[in-house]
């Protein structure tokens, strides 16, 4: 593998980019040297008007994303995973005065109110970010550990933590999954016992995404002996409290810059007043946020399909084989017409599922196909991405390699494929009998 | 004095995208590429913004000319601080032609019509990198002009500039109303934050035609070819002076 060679071309990758002088004044704009490798941006987007569900403000919003991502993020991702972990009290409270952490979520508590439709624009940009850890630990502050509590939270739970969580002064995280029960929720132990005035908590969490720097946990537990759909509570347990362990930092395939804890409680003391809602109502409540968390990770995950083809359309072009580019070669164009092809009709089930919800309907179905088909496309286009990037495309320099390790847990993490499939089964009918 | 600032705003293509030129030679491809706006123009209404918040001034207007997608760089404006826009819809032919000159003329009219105690530019576009607007509207207005400012503040009825120039820095005093345009080390412009970006919705973006004002859009100038700078040539990296000077030799350079 002729590495030299590699980086030679790579060089010449950076410095055929036109860029325009003042960029390279370091002071005002301090853009990193990834800025020059960044992809040309995508055909710009249909004219306003004419787009299903964004209009000028969703444009406008991500293109202030945008810049946020770009002067405050991608210059440092490479050190932060490299680190294994990423800043994310500086991270969310840049998002968090900008408005990019209550998009969805009331008022009152500095949200904004707006609809669904600009949580998936806000995710949509996401994905410009050059790794998957970061969207992801930003994705479960915003809509898998806040949403509940935003809906069901009593006034003074949604001001000690809601309000924090959505200014970015608190970072959260979501309790769910055990060592024992990942897809099988129904199944966790982790039990929330009533002593007066008080829960005592007994239990664990694992691959809790933000765990090693969050403020609080919105905790699945079990609150009472009843059926397992009802018997289960959503807590806001502050991370700081006696007794919360935070076991391990667990060291991972991909998504390197969000850590990732194994959480232990051991006589953990709530007051009964920070359960979110109902007592008993925890499972229900959390299933009802999974049609925003699939249609999320689909948004999240299109541009980033979008950017990796764009890189290797760039790379291909002037990388040479055989005496002409490697682009030239009909199985490569074609092969990428082809994911480019699926990335499309992803794209449209996800802007189609968010305009019905929008509107009030259930998509379940198309959400959870939109998931499944996400995490399953993701893999496709790493694997076939970073084959033509050839050797470079095994090195830890390149984009594509890092989205080939951080894009497999798609098919795992917020809903197994397996998960999407089963409820997609159900919507067909097609199950066995009991 | 109105204590109104106008400030221009201009839609170029965005300083990532890869520039093409047309196959016929005339131009660029503007097509389906993406836009933003102008980054000395962001510095330009970032200033503004903050004289506003500091109290010395009282309205941002931000201007821009062109077709309809103009108005889409005058909302970023607004979701930065200004408080309203006016759009000179400018199409077409007299679009492809329009240059500082005429530019000039549009923000001259429009500071008379609106008593405009300062116009803030940026100082050049980053697609023709001109570097005339703010000059040429000061000499029509017959304002005196603080360009290449690095700071900027009022004072009374006079404006202070400190200047980057090619042998370090200046500082000018000059009277109001004035012309200035933004140099990069003027201020970080701020991200437009969602919540402004909300608000800018009911803000008012004013449009106007150059007749309106009275304005001949005509160019003096004729674009004859539009050519891509020659490509650069891979370097060739050489051991010592030695083999250096006898590669320059080779060449025909020494």
């Amino acid at each position: 593998m002729a590495l030299p060679g590699g980086a030679l071309r790579l060089n010449q990758l950076v410095i055929s980019r036109n860029f325009y002088k003042f960029t390279s004044c370091v002071g005002v704009r301090s853009l990193s040297d990834n800025v020059s490798s960044k992809p040309a941006p995508p055909s710009a987007p249909e004219t306003v008007g004419d787009h299903l569900i964004y209009t000028q403000e969703h444009f406008a919003l991500k293109e202030s994303l945008r810049k946020i991502i770009d002067q405050e993020i991608n210059p440092h991702v490479d050190q932060w995973e490299a680190e294994g972990t990423f800043p994310a009290h500086k991270v969310f409270k840049i998002l968090g005065s900008a408005g990019f952490l209550g998009v969805n979520k009331p008022v009152e508590y500095g949200g904004l109110g707006l609809d669904f439709s600009y949580s998936v624009a806000v995710s949509e940009e996401l994905g410009n970010i050059r790794c998957g850890g970061v969207p992801m630990a930003i994705g479960v502050q915003t809509d898998m550990a806040t949403p509940a509590l935003a809906r069901f939270g009593s006034a003074e739970l949604k001001e000690e933590f809601l309000l924090p969580s959505i200014m970015g002064d608190k970072v959260a995280c979501l309790g769910v999954s055990e060592v024992g029960a990942g897809s099988d929720v129904s199944s966790i132990l982790t039990k929330a016992v009533r002593k007066g005035d008080e829960y005592v908590i007994n239990g664990g969490k694992m691959w809790t995404t933000n765990g090693t720097q969050a403020d609080w946990i919105c905790l699945l537990a079990n609150t009472s002996d009843g059926p397992a759909h009802r018997n289960k509570s959503l807590i806001c347990l502050p991370m700081n409290l006696p007794g919360v362990h935070i076991a391990r930092k667990i060291e991972k395939l991909g998504m390197w810059s969000s850590d990732t804890a194994e959480v232990f409680f051991d006589d953990v003391r709530v007051p009964c007043k920070n359960v979110i809602g109902q007592e008993g109502m925890g499972f229900t409540y959390q299933m009802l946020q999974f049609q925003e968390e699939r249609l999320w990770a689909a948004a999240n995950v299109v541009t980033m399909m979008d950017n990796i083809i764009q890189e290797t359309i760039q790379y291909t072009r002037q990388r040479k084989i055989f005496k002409q580019p490697v682009l030239y070669h009909q199985s490569v164009h074609f092969r990428l017409a082809e994911l480019q092809t699926e990335v499309e009709l992803l794209r449209s089930l996800l802007h189609r599922s968010t305009a019905l919800y929008i509107k009030g309907n259930d998509v379940t179905k198309l959400a959870s196909m939109a998931k499944l088909k996400a995490g399953r496309l993701a893999r496709e286009v790493g694997d076939s991405c970073l084959q033509y990037w050839g050797g470079m495309g095994f090195t830890s320099d390149v984009l594509v390699s890092r989205f080939y390790r951080d894009s497999r847990l798609l098919s795992i993490g917020g809903g197994a494929d397996e998960v999407m499939l089963g409820i997609i089964c159900k919507y067909m009918d097609t199950l066995p009998k009991k | 004095m109105s204590g109104r600032v106008l400030v221009g705003v201009k839609r170029v293509i965005d300083y990532a995208v890869k520039i093409r030129v047309k196959p016929d030679n005339t131009g660029v491809v503007t097509d389906g590429v993406k836009h933003s706006m102008n980054p000395f123009c962001e510095i330009a209404v970032e200033e503004a913004v903050k004289l506003k918040e500091k109290k010395f001034i009282k309205e941002v207007v931000a201007v821009s000319c062109g077709p309809q997608q103009a108005q889409e760089t005058i909302r970023t404006a607004l979701a930065m601080g200004a408080d309203r826009g006016i759009h000179v819809e400018v199409t077409g032919k007299d679009y492809e032609a329009m240059g500082p000159l005429q530019v000039s003329k549009i923000m001259a009219a429009l500071a008379k019509k609106e008593d405009a105690q300062l116009i803030i530019l940026g100082k050049q576009a980053i697609d023709d990198d001109c570097n005339q607007t703010g000059q040429m509207t000061a000499a029509l207005l017959d304002w005196p002009q603080g360009t290449f400012a690095s700071e900027v503040s009022l004072e009374g009825d006079k404006v202070k500039v400190v200047r980057e120039i090619d042998g370090g820095l200046e500082t000018i005093r000059i009277n109001t109303p004035a012309v200035l345009t933004a140099d990069l080390r003027l201020n970080t412009p701020r991200y437009a934050t969602l919540p402004n970006i909300m608000k800018a919705k009911k803000k008012k973006i004013a449009k106007v035609n150059p007749a309106d004002l009275g304005l001949d859009m005509t160019s003096r100038l004729e674009v004859v070819r539009v050519d891509e700078p020659p490509q650069r040539l891979a370097g060739v990296k050489v051991e010592t002076v030695e083999d250096l000077v006898s590669k320059l030799r080779e060449q025909g350079t020494l």
